[in-house]
């Protein structure tokens, strides 16, 4: 059985830069670079391109072993455990996830859907606290929180979609690698009546 | 073509006609969500007087208010001026209503409250008048917090509507250690190009997991349980595992049951060492305990006993007792449907269980779910497979020689695999389309 963390109950203490590149510095070795604007923008160009070309694993493997992904029900939703979301997946259902994904038999992806991202106006987020973000864990507590706006068009079968709205993605550094602890997924029509959802955002 | 409806229901088959024609659709909003009763909310979304939320009496926006008494009331969404949408937020609490119009303001039973410029008005004008007011629905009940209202005058009550159907809404709601359940989580709004129909006629079909959520399943079957999670992933893939069950499973374990007015349920036979499983569980125990302190051993035992898996009350509302999901059919055009779900909080549960709640509303009901996106996909394949007119019939024949009568005024199933709650609904709809004259055609 999984290790269930306790809720955060109280935001997180107010966080400035100065303290993020203190942690950063301190978890990383001589040799890593800063994880600064550039190449956060640079990583969720990537993380973009790989989605948007069905590369669902590769996807996976920017994940840490603790990661959430998760897309609200509605604004500024508090957490996942309480109210419904659109997608709260924990590593584990992340993996069942991408895994279904490649099944031939996943039939609401015959055909495939073809999607085309945007990503921009992407900030690193200076201050906290954030509200409704649940507790990063563990290890994965330093790095730094990036916010991005997206736009994603999905057509599929004779039908075209848009889907627009802000990315949170806390970013950490892993053995020269930057990888997602957690993304949050703000759609600005998360609480409409939607057809269903099969690929990620 | 609408004097003989009798025409489209066939021994074990159905006209693909009556999911496809907006004539006929049109006469369903009349005859059928025109008069049975609907689910239009619970009770404890409007605690308060002054709380309301929209909702709908098939296509009508209405609202559900409590008003100044207390008494729950379900109005019309229109301003008796103009026509003008009054209520305009999904929800919240209000002294009176107020048409942002000409300011035309309402009492919250819909009463005309003031009108500014009345003297303009012609000369008759009275405000006390039915016709200066926002139409009430003409019958509102509730059954244990369930609130239903009808746009017939006359006709049964909600509880005769309800028939046996009553003991499913008992069991969501004696579940709860108080004897209180009380809406909560948020709600899941997804939608599907086809007709409202065919979303009931799948929640109680026991046959196509297997094949519907393949992929859920084999993606779950091979997931490893050292991956981690914080317990919400541990639910969904334990769900979609058993979606997998061997058909000699849904054959000998599970039963499907059917009562007068199209309701139905689909439900475990009851079995000890499945209660006895579910005992190993700590916060099942917990559960347990907290229930046996209100209810004793003895009640707690039946309650926990009776296994309902979905509920369907014909023709608007789908429930599950056992996860207290609570779904709302709402048809916007013959090819088009809303589905809004809901959760319930068990009163006096321990906080942990409400969370199983919303993580097994995520995997069924989620619009992003590994699960229920196959079932959207399955709809709009209907939806397009009958809008073509090269085969003309459907079978729903399934179990039709095999079906057996129920003690309590129903009929059901040798198994779960029979359609017999298509046919039970499809006679309900004939029924309501041919006011009440046609005899059963399917059975």
């Amino acid at each position: 059985m999984a290790r269930r963390p306790k809720r955060a109950r109280k935001p997180a203490a107010p966080r400035r830069r100065t303290l993020f590149s203190a942690l950063a510095g301190a978890a990383r070795g001589p040799a890593q670079q800063r994880l600064d604007l550039r190449r956060c923008e640079q990583f969720l160009l990537h993380e973009a391109r790989l989605l948007d070309d069905g590369k669902f694993d590769d996807w996976l493997a920017l994940f840490t072993p603790e990661a959430w992904y998760w897309v609200p029900s509605e604004p500024d939703q508090a957490d996942p455990y309480e109210t419904v979301s659109l997608i709260y997946d924990d590593r584990r259902l992340l993996e069942t996830r991408v895994r279904r994904l490649s099944s031939p038999r996943m039939y609401s992806q015959e055909p495939r859907s073809r999607t085309s991202r945007i990503v921009t106006n992407v900030t690193i987020e200076e201050t906290g606290p954030l509200p409704g973000l649940p507790r990063a864990r563990g290890r994965e507590g330093s790095g730094c929180v990036v916010r991005s706006k997206f736009m994603m068009i999905e057509f599929r079968r004779e039908q075209q979609r848009l889907f627009g709205g802000t990315v949170l993605h806390h970013l950490v550094q892993s053995g020269g690698r930057i990888m997602i602890a957690w993304k949050r997924v703000n759609l600005v029509n998360c609480d409409a009546p939607l057809d269903g959802i099969t690929v990620p955002f | 073509m609408m004097q003989d409806l009798s025409r489209f229901v066939q021994p074990g088959r159905v006209h693909r006609q009556i999911y496809t024609d907006p004539a006929i659709f049109e006469l369903e909003m009349q005859r059928i969500f025109g008069v049975a009763w609907i689910y239009v909310g619970h009770e404890s979304q409007v605690k308060q007087p002054g709380d309301y939320v929209r909702s709908f009496i098939g296509r009508k926006p209405v609202v559900l208010v409590r008003d100044e008494e207390g008494q729950i009331r379900v109005i019309h969404n229109q301003c008796a001026h103009r026509g003008s949408m009054v209520v305009a937020n999904d929800k919240g609490n209000a002294g009176e209503f107020q048409c942002c119009y000409h300011g035309w303001t309402y009492h919250l039973d819909g009463r005309l409250k003031a009108v500014p410029l009345q003297h303009g008005y012609p000369r008759d004008f009275d405000p006390k008048n039915p016709r200066t007011a926002m139409v009430q629905a003409p019958r509102v009940a509730s059954y244990r917090g369930f609130v239903f209202a009808s746009e017939a005058p006359d006709g049964p009550s909600l509880e005769d509507f309800l028939g046996y159907m009553t003991t499913s809404l008992d069991d969501m709601v004696d579940r709860a250690p108080e004897g209180e359940i009380e809406a909560a989580g948020g709600v899941f709004r997804h939608a599907y190009d086809g007709n409202w129909k065919l979303y009931l006629e799948n929640l109680c079909d026991a046959a196509h997991p297997w094949f519907t959520h393949r992929s859920s399943i084999d993606a779950a079957q091979r997931q490893s349980d050292d991956a981690f999670s914080d317990g919400s992933g541990e639910i969904a893939i334990r769900q979609m595992r058993q979606n997998g069950a061997p058909y000699s499973f849904w054959e000998s374990q599970v039963g499907i049951w059917t009562y007068p007015n199209g309701h139905s349920y689909l439900g475990d036979y009851h079995d000890d060492a499945k209660l006895v499983a579910a005992l190993k569980d700590p916060l099942f125990r917990q559960y347990i305990a907290a229930l046996e302190g209100k209810k004793g051993k003895q009640e707690t035992r039946r309650i926990l006993e009776v296994r309902r898996w979905n509920s369907n009350v014909y023709p608007n509302l789908s429930f599950m007792s056992q996860f207290q999901q609570l779904r709302v059919v709402h048809p916007l055009a013959v090819d088009r449907t809303v589905v809004c779900t809901y959760n319930f909080r068990l009163k006096g549960a321990p906080e942990q269980l409400f969370r199983n709640t919303i993580s097994f509303a995520n995997t069924v009901n989620g619009t992003g779910s590994l699960v229920l996106t196959d079932d959207l996909e399955i709809y709009n394949r209907i939806g397009m497979g009958l809008s073509s007119a090269g085969a003309e019939w459907i079978e729903v024949g399934r179990g039709l020689q095999s079906d057996l009568p129920d003690a309590h005024g129903g009929r059901r199933g040798a198994n779960s695999t029979s359609e017999i709650y298509i046919r039970n609904m499809l006679d309900a709809w004939l029924r309501y389309m041919s006011n009440g004259r046609a005899q059963s055609a399917l059975q």
